[in-house]
């Protein structure tokens, strides 16, 4: 069982994608498991042949349980897994498949809705989205919104509890920006035009690479820095609270593969097709309220991260440029971060990258 | 296609992008971001729904036009290629 943050303890497997027997490729998706956090899917990080299951659908099962046996390429079969579990290690045959859209069978466990109680009135019986979601009942979904809400609290109280925040602001023109973005646009089919978030997120991730030591986690025994630069970003959802899955390696990807990359993250993380190394792999967060109208955002630390940077509205201001005030777009971006990680002065000079980094947009 | 055609149309790209939005309670001249919770992520998808359903071409400056329900049937009006 995964972890997808530093204070889950346990998650519940709704089902099995592959059965006892299959090949099995690093990266494929191989169970669903249900979380405070929603359905999330789970990848497997070997290549090989799935041998047993180890533990069976509806239970629930401590974090860094093991789910499944995987044989590796030329190992030989046990008659016994090796594994400790909690769960009897016997082989459990793969679940009866109904005929449910894949829709639903995610819409179904977001609302706890159990899919083997259902009649289904798509073609052939199918159990459609629309049968789940009548089946739903609202205490189901008070109850995931409850769960949500309880991950938020436990994660936000230790962050309050255990990090000494310090915070910082600054103020950047970004009409270089937005302008060079306009034009880019005008260029661009529909589909494959950039948002300017997509700018400020490549922008932080460039900047981090000056500043390692907000970048990585904060564990037992100290900062651990990441070599890798995975951007959490906070999407909010539209059944309350919010995710931060990671856009990796944010730093080396193009504006358009970045765009892509959101897109998609968004698309799944308010749909519940968000997979657990997603979710697990931020290094350092972004999150950004200006679309409510709010200008400056102090955020919280997301644990066992060690800054968060919080961008507010682009918002049209007077501005002083060489003598002569004008006016101009700005955005105010705010860091904060864990003082057991970092100085004031790397944070500052962190800021200061940001900002410079925005004024030569064709560099990002 | 008539105005209530493209009017159905343009209600089920919009809940196509933000499925907690009821069609029947939509107010037609409020900004979408007035009415429910829709940020720019939602009104690309949207304005990518209505490039496709109604293959019109739509430049960024006109986004504007889009940001409330008459408003986007209005324009999907005025650019749609007749067939």
């Amino acid at each position: 069982m995964p972890s997808l943050g530093a204070d889950m303890e346990a998650g519940r497997l709704v089902e099995w994608r592959v059965k006892p027997g299959d090949r099995v490729q690093a990266g494929d998706i191989i169970a669903v498991v249900e979380t405070q956090k929603g359905a999330i899917d789970v990848e497997i990080f070997q290549s090989g042949v799935v041998e047993s299951f180890l533990v069976e659908p509806g239970r629930e099962v401590p974090v860094g349980t093991p789910l499944a046996r995987i044989l590796g390429e030329g190992e030989a079969a046990t008659a016994v897994p090796a594994a400790p579990a909690p769960t009897p290690a016997a082989t459990v045959p793969p679940p009866a498949r109904s005929r449910v859209s894949p829709v639903a069978r995610r819409r179904a466990v977001e609302l706890g809705v159990d899919l083997a109680a259902l009649s289904g009135s798509g073609e052939e019986g199918a159990i459609t989205l629309a049968d789940v979601e009548r089946a739903a009942a609202p205490a189901a979904s008070q109850d995931r919104a409850g769960a949500m809400r309880r991950a938020i609290a436990a994660a936000m109280s230790r962050a309050k509890r255990e990090i000494p925040h310090y915070y910082l602001s600054a103020t950047f023109s970004v009409e270089p920006a937005l302008a060079w973005l306009e034009a880019e646009n005008a260029r661009r089919p529909l589909p494959e035009r950039i948002l300017p978030a997509v700018l400020l997120l490549k922008a932080t991730a460039l900047a981090l690479r000056a500043a390692p030591e907000l970048n990585g986690t904060y564990a037992g025994d100290g900062f651990r820095h990441s070599d890798d630069i995975h951007l959490g970003v906070a999407v909010f959802l539209r059944s309350g609270g919010l995710v931060a899955p990671a856009l990796r390696n944010a730093d080396r990807s193009d504006l358009s593969a970045l765009m892509h990359e959101l897109r998609d993250l968004v698309a799944r993380a308010r749909s519940g097709g968000l997979r657990a190394s997603e979710l697990s792999a931020p290094t350092m967060t972004v999150t950004s309220l200006g679309e409510q109208g709010v200008e400056v955002v102090l955020p919280v630390i997301i644990p066992p991260q060690v800054a968060i940077v919080g961008f507010g509205s682009i918002v049209e201001r007077p501005w002083v440029e060489a003598g002569a005030v004008v006016a101009r777009r700005v955005v105010t971006a705010s860091l904060a971060a864990d003082h057991r990680a970092s100085d004031g002065h790397c944070g500052a000079l962190f800021l200061q990258a940001i900002g410079r980094l925005l004024q030569e947009p064709e560099k990002l | 296609m008539n105005e209530n055609e493209i009017r159905t149309r343009v209600l089920a790209e919009l809940t196509a992008v933000a499925p907690d939005v009821v069609a029947a309670e939509v107010e037609p001249g409020t900004r979408f971001r007035d009415q429910f919770d829709f940020d720019s992520m939602d009104f690309l998808n949207f304005a990518i729904g209505l490039h496709q359903a109604f293959a019109i071409e739509i430049p960024e400056a006109d986004y504007p036009q889009l940001q409330t329900l008459d408003g986007a049937v209005a324009y999907v009006k005025r650019q749609r290629v007749v067939p």
